[in-house]
């Protein structure tokens, strides 16, 4: 399973990169895998607001649909608008073409430090018997 | 509860199967993943493990009587190797199952949905107790297991393994063969729940796992394929075919899932008979309709259906179709209330999201 040593991460299993000034969220490859086949992605609004842990969207695989948590509270700048018509690139490449929107931080220092490194996140799913 | 295991559950861990809790049972959802293996069946074959459906033979004088008057399908005149498609109601009509029951060429059997099995074996223990038939029902799920080899191919596939003693491509719709199968005779019966041509085979559980990589390996070349219960579900869907607890329960009867054709009245009495040839008069109040969202999202069980600010029903099943590549439902509506190619409006979440009505089933192979 892939987890990157440059990223941040949620127990909800998104990721959160910075980059130029803006947070990139997704979700990772270990939530992809448990979804299977994704075949939507609900996305909010450039402009809408959200707050650290909130809800920003609405995965949906085959089987079950799954809401999408905000790493850091923020201001959403972009979506990814390539997933709605290639959802599946969230399977396909869940680090880099299926990131989902980039966030300007309302609360970066406050709400980063709070995310998990690499080997804090492996631990969660080592802790809830994933493989 | 501890979860039982079919006799292919170490086949499944081997294969890397995402195993769930499905109806008491540890069962595959999935191998490579849902939409490969949908599309395995729709365009090759696809092989399933169904052995968690319950297996119940019957033994003993005036079966077929006896089921007859259980049944809404007639019984009695099944030819051996036969098999009907039938509800199991309640007295007031509701559907306590939907099953098949099969004439084989010794006895008599039934094929239940597993998550009735204990429901429906003490419902047949009961009548056989208080009407007196003094009959052996058994549960053969530790004896047997249960495959479905579903899709265009199936049907060489399968022939190539029994050879010359049994003509496969003979065998209707709905009947059954005894073929020679790994050195052992078991019974081969053209039936499925994908909307496809296919066959399942009743193998004894200590050949099981030796048939699955049998056919697994004759399979290769057809681009066989293992399917979970995900593909299961999104194919029996796209065919219209009913699951219990989502198009049908204890509160629905076989006429508001449209499943009248399975309910025969004539010269024979049954469970449930009196309350559905009332209802047959007045006509059921809810029907099932198929719906294709128009507006995006996906629709599942639970979600209301809204025609003009009124609720009118509720979605049964709902999933992403991967043979249309869009998101369909089933829902139970009130009679009259959704016509086909009408737009009426799915509750998704917060959101009205507009449908449009279309003609079960989503998908009909062609012939």
């Amino acid at each position: 399973m892939n987890i990157p040593e440059e990223l941040r991460y949620t127990k909800e299993h998104e990721w959160a990169r910075l980059e130029d000034g803006l947070c990139v969220v997704g979700i990772t490859d270990y939530a992809q895998g448990e979804l299977g086949d994704i075949v939507y992605v609900e996305l909010p609004q450039p402009g809408a607001t959200v707050e650290a842990m909130g809800e920003f969207g609405v995965v949906e695989s085959v089987k079950t649909a799954s809401d999408l948590y905000s790493p850091i509270a923020g201001e959403i700048v972009a979506i990814n608008e390539e997933l709605e018509e290639s959802p599946e690139l969230v399977n396909d490449a869940p680090y880099a073409g299926g990131w989902m929107i980039k966030l300007r931080p309302t609360n970066l220092d406050a709400d980063w430090p709070t995310l998990l490194d690499a080997a804090g996140y492996a631990a969660v799913l080592a802790e809830s018997g994933a493989h | 509860m501890q979860l039982k295991r079919t006799p292919l559950y170490a086949t499944h861990v081997a294969a890397g199967a995402r195993l769930v809790p499905f109806a008491g049972w540890e069962m595959p959802v999935q191998y490579a993943g849902v939409i490969a293996e949908h599309r395995a069946v729709r365009g090759a074959v696809g092989l399933f493990d169904i052995s968690h459906m319950g297996i119940l033979d019957f033994a003993g004088a005036g079966v077929p009587a006896f089921l007859d008057g259980i049944l809404t399908n007639r019984v009695t005149d099944l030819q051996p190797n036969q098999i009907r498609y039938s509800l199991v109601c309640r007295p007031e009509g509701g559907v306590l199952d939907d099953v098949l029951v099969y004439r084989l060429p010794t006895h008599y059997r039934l094929v239940v949905n597993a998550s009735n099995t204990d429901k429906i074996v003490d419902w047949l223990e009961h009548q056989n107790a208080t009407q007196h038939w003094s009959l052996d029902i058994t549960v053969k799920n530790s004896e047997l297991a249960l495959l479905a080899v579903q899709g265009p191919a199936a049907t060489t596939l399968l022939q190539e393994m029994v050879g010359t003693a049994a003509d496969l491509a003979a065998v209707r719709y709905y009947r059954g063969a005894q073929a020679p199968f790994l050195g052992k005779e078991i019974t081969i019966t053209r039936t499925g729940y994908t909307g496809e041509d296919g066959f399942e085979l009743f193998v004894p559980a200590a050949d099981a796992e030796a048939a699955w990589a049998a056919l697994l390996a004759a399979g290769d070349p057809y681009g066989i394929k293992p399917v979970g219960l995900g593909a299961r579900d999104t194919l029996r869907l796209e065919a219209g075919l009913p699951l219990y607890g989502h198009e049908l329960d204890d509160a629905t009867s076989p006429f508001d899932a449209g499943l009248q054709k399975f309910v025969r009245f004539r010269n024979r009495q049954f469970i449930g008979k009196e309350a559905l040839l009332q209802e047959r008069r007045v006509g059921p109040d809810r029907e099932l309709v198929g719906l294709e969202l128009i507006d995006r999202g996906i629709a599942r069980d639970g979600c209301l259906i809204v025609v003009d600010g009124e609720e009118v029903g509720v979605v049964t099943s709902g999933t992403f179709s991967p043979t249309l590549q869009k998101a369909i439902a089933i829902a139970n509506v009130e009679t009259g209330t959704a016509l086909v190619g009408a737009t009426v409006h799915v509750r998704v979440r917060a959101d009205l999201r507009a449908a449009r009505v279309v003609p079960l089933p989503f998908y009909r192979r062609e012939r």
